[in-house]
């Protein structure tokens, strides 16, 4: 949008929302919204104890384990479905299947077959991320233009430099895609399986701050984490857009 | 097999019969039920270009890819300088209609690929590379990358991959087409120059008269279902003529006509 | 053709389902029942009526919350669509909240609205809603200049190019908002039912679990995964039904 002919930049409405929270908070209409200069001197206070630091490391060990194991699991079986058309007949469906699946649903199995504790935490995160790095892994390889592999074919390359040459570089842009929103949904799933298990990370922090009506502090705890979280996507997606140049010149 | 019916143009300033640098005999390819090749067999002069001309769905680049190595025939033999074919060889080197550019390449690396499977050092490759990319008309653009460049450009980094390799035979598929009128008539006269100065076999792919009978030693004419070869043509009188006047040649023209009398009715 | 995929679903199938089977028969934990012991428990809750009672109680916050989050989703994503203003004040919004984890809002949204209904309905919306905003708004704005132009040249007014061309256009990418909305609104569901309290289905894994009766746990959760792939694989197909031809795929996920 533009303003007396200078262009806004795209995120500046926030700052805007921003006043209007502050403006809520200092009119006391209610209770859960505290104006958001009093959220943020508490976000300053509470960022450096001992409580936050536990449970972000916590969230953060977890959500790095469970990111990590999709990835190292779900590009190699993407690439697979991709290559050949019987692993791929007999997964995709599943694979489809557990993409759009309610996975909340399977955390109290977790729980009783896990424990209550990171275990089950990182295998929540892993279930969130891992369908659609599949999926995308599976679609780049698939979208592959053929001339390019004939092309490696025809100049002498033998299948081990069809792969590492061709192959992984052609369909990076879908893979990195893909970990995009396999990270988002692994940040969701992280959340998800702690508000459920609600003693490790920031599951037991919000249930603490709720449980004692210390809504500045649930709330500067929600921020960093929606920051956090905004953040990451953010960066992936400027990764993608670095490779993804070439995407549309196939 | 029927015969094919050899026109000559001009009888008696043929040229002395060159060997065959490719030959192709007997070869049949079906895709399931579809007959795309029945029992074809041409020859390929060594030192000219001989283009595959017919309507879409000929099986010109079906013909074209089993030379290449890319297909397997389901009977028959291609020869390559008298070697039987078994696969994708140095021997050959292909052009493609796309390009077939990797784009996360710039043009140095692309065109170096070919010598870079062979595992020739960097340096050395490089340089052939560089030799090549001036050579065809793109020195100062090694570092770009291929979504930098406009597709005649892109397609003569494609040349540029086939020439670096050293190939006896240069396989063309379609190659001016994805590029503009204008881009693909200099890319002709180029041609015409490379056939003479490179001592290389040229197979061409193309679905224009006007450029079959514009770039060609030999024209091959396909009809489809299934693929035979119905007609050879040489126009080897337009050879000798001076470049700049062939498309006002009342033999270009008449050639031109002959050719599209006989292809239209197979032209939906 | 499609005898051989038939086939090979089939045989995937049993093998992960004989797969369940044997790992139960280990057993590889106390709590991990075989196939058929959690299957003859879903057919018993089917067939005394638990399950059915269960899941009118499940369905009602998930319908409410999709009703509320489409009819919001679709006219918000219109407007910001349509106007550079409202994209620039509703965008972030939607944009940080689509990268958000919104299930951290749950524990304020009980504090601020009970335990009841409200609260689930609420649940189901804030989870349901960003992905509706976003393809619709983007669907929007995505439209092609030259079907807008193509109508202007044939001197439609602005709202007739709104309901006969731009909509029309892209109520494929909608409708596939709507499906990930549904899918992101069967998961905020659960998790009320799981985290707020528990009724419905969430009831039956709960209180299962906590009497040890895995079996019926299993059934529950089996039951309600598969309703869910039911449902979404039927949306699936009404979609490529209704916008055959006129597919440009998802906006975002």
């Amino acid at each position: 949008m533009t303003l007396f002919g200078y262009r806004l930049p795209a995120m500046s409405s926030l700052l805007l929302w921003a006043l209007v929270w502050e403006i809520v908070g200092r009119l006391d209409l209610t209770f859960f919204v505290p104006p958001l200069s009093e959220v943020l001197v508490t976000l300053t206070a509470v960022i450096g104890t001992a409580p936050f630091l536990k449970a972000l490391s916590e969230t953060a060990q977890a959500f790095a384990a469970g990111v990590s194991a999709a990835v190292l699991i779900g590009i190699p079986v993407g690439i697979l479905m991709g290559k050949s058309r019987l692993i791929d007949e007999l997964l995709l469906p599943w694979v489809n299947m557990f993409l759009s699946a309610p996975l909340t649903a399977l955390v109290p199995v977790l729980m009783v077959l896990f424990g209550f504790g990171m275990k089950s935490i990182i295998i929540t995160t892993t279930l969130f991320a891992i369908w659609i790095i599949i999926l995308n892994a599976r679609a780049g390889v698939l979208q592959i233009n053929r001339s390019l592999v004939e092309m490696a074919r025809s100049y002498g390359a033998n299948p081990f430099q069809a792969f590492y040459k061709i192959y992984f570089w052609a369909a990076l842009p879908e893979i990195l895609g893909g970990v995009r929103i396999g990270v988002i949904r692994a940040v969701k799933g992280v959340i998800i399986g702690q508000l459920l298990i609600s003693i490790v990370g920031f599951g037991a922090l919000f249930e603490l701050y709720a449980n004692n009506f210390l809504m500045a502090h649930f709330w500067a705890v929600l921020i960093v984490l929606f920051a956090l979280a905004f953040s990451v996507s953010e960066i992936l997606a400027y990764l993608e857009r670095r490779v993804s140049y070439y995407a549309a010149s196939r | 097999m029927v015969m094919p019916q050899i026109k000559e143009a001009d009888v008696p300033d043929m040229p002395p019969q060159s060997d065959n640098a490719v030959v192709a005999r007997g070869i049949s390819k079906t895709y399931g039920s579809v007959e795309a090749l029945r029992d074809l067999s041409l020859e390929f002069p060594r030192g000219q270009l001989t283009s595959l001309l017919g309507p879409s769905g000929c099986g010109k680049t079906t013909l074209l890819k089993i030379i290449a190595g890319l297909l397997k025939p389901n009977s028959g033999e291609i020869e390559v300088n008298g070697k039987p074919v078994k696969g994708p060889g140095p021997d050959r080197a292909f052009v493609f209609q796309d390009f077939a550019l990797m784009p996360w390449a710039n043009v140095l690396r692309n065109v170096a690929f070919g010598l870079e499977l062979r595992g020739v050092a960097t340096s050395e490759r490089e340089a052939i590379a560089e030799k090549y990319i001036a050579e065809v008309g793109l020195a100062g653009f090694e570092k770009s990358y291929p979504h930098q460049l406009s597709g005649g450009m892109r397609q003569r980094v494609g040349l540029a991959r086939a020439l670096s390799v050293d190939a006896d035979v240069l396989l063309m598929d379609e190659p001016f087409s994805a590029v503009d009128e204008q881009t693909r008539r200099k890319f002709q006269e180029d041609l015409l120059n490379l056939v003479q100065n490179e001592n290389k076999t040229f197979i061409f792919v193309t679905h224009s008269i006007e450029e079959a009978v514009y770039v060609s030693d030999q024209i091959a004419i396909l009809l489809p279902r299934p693929s035979r070869v119905s007609e050879i043509i040489r126009p080897t009188d337009l050879r000798h003529k001076n470049v700049d006047n062939i498309r006002r040649d009342p033999e270009y023209l008449d050639i031109v006509d002959s050719i599209w009398a006989s292809l239209r009715s197979y032209v939906e | 053709m499609m005898r051989r995929s038939l086939w090979l679903k089939i045989v995937s199938a049993v093998v992960l389902f004989g797969a369940w089977q044997i790992a139960g028969m280990i057993p590889v934990s106390y709590a991990f029942p075989t196939f058929f012991e959690s299957m003859a428990a879903l057919i018993r809750m089917a067939g005394d009526g638990t399950l059915l009672t269960a899941y009118i109680e499940t369905l009602r916050p998930l319908v409410v919350g999709v009703g509320i989050s489409a009819f919001l989703g679709i006219g918000l994503g219109l407007w910001i669509g349509l106007s550079a203003k409202f994209d620039w004040l509703f965008s972030p919004i939607f944009i940080v909240m689509q990268a958000a984890p919104l299930a951290a809002l749950i524990p304020l949204l009980v504090m601020a609205y009970g335990i009841g209904l409200t609260s689930k309905v609420f649940v189901v919306c804030i989870m349901a809603m960003p992905v509706i905003v976003l393809n619709t708004a983007s669907a929007v704005r995505n439209t092609p200049a030259s079907l807008k132009e193509m109508g202007r040249s044939f001197m439609a007014s602005d709202t007739k190019i709104m309901l006969r061309i731009i909509i029309p256009a892209a109520s494929p990418v909608i409708f596939s908002g709507l499906r990930l909305g549904v899918s992101a609104g069967f998961i905020g569901a659960i998790l009320a039912e799981l985290k707020i309290t528990p009724t419905g289905v969430g009831d039956i894994i709960t209180y299962s679990r906590s009497i040890a009766d895995y079996p019926a746990m299993y059934a529950a959760i089996f039951s309600i995964i598969l309703l869910a792939v039911l449902f979404l694989n039927f949306l699936e197909r009404l979609e490529v039904y209704l916008f055959e031809g006129n597919v440009r795929g998802y906006a975002s996920d």
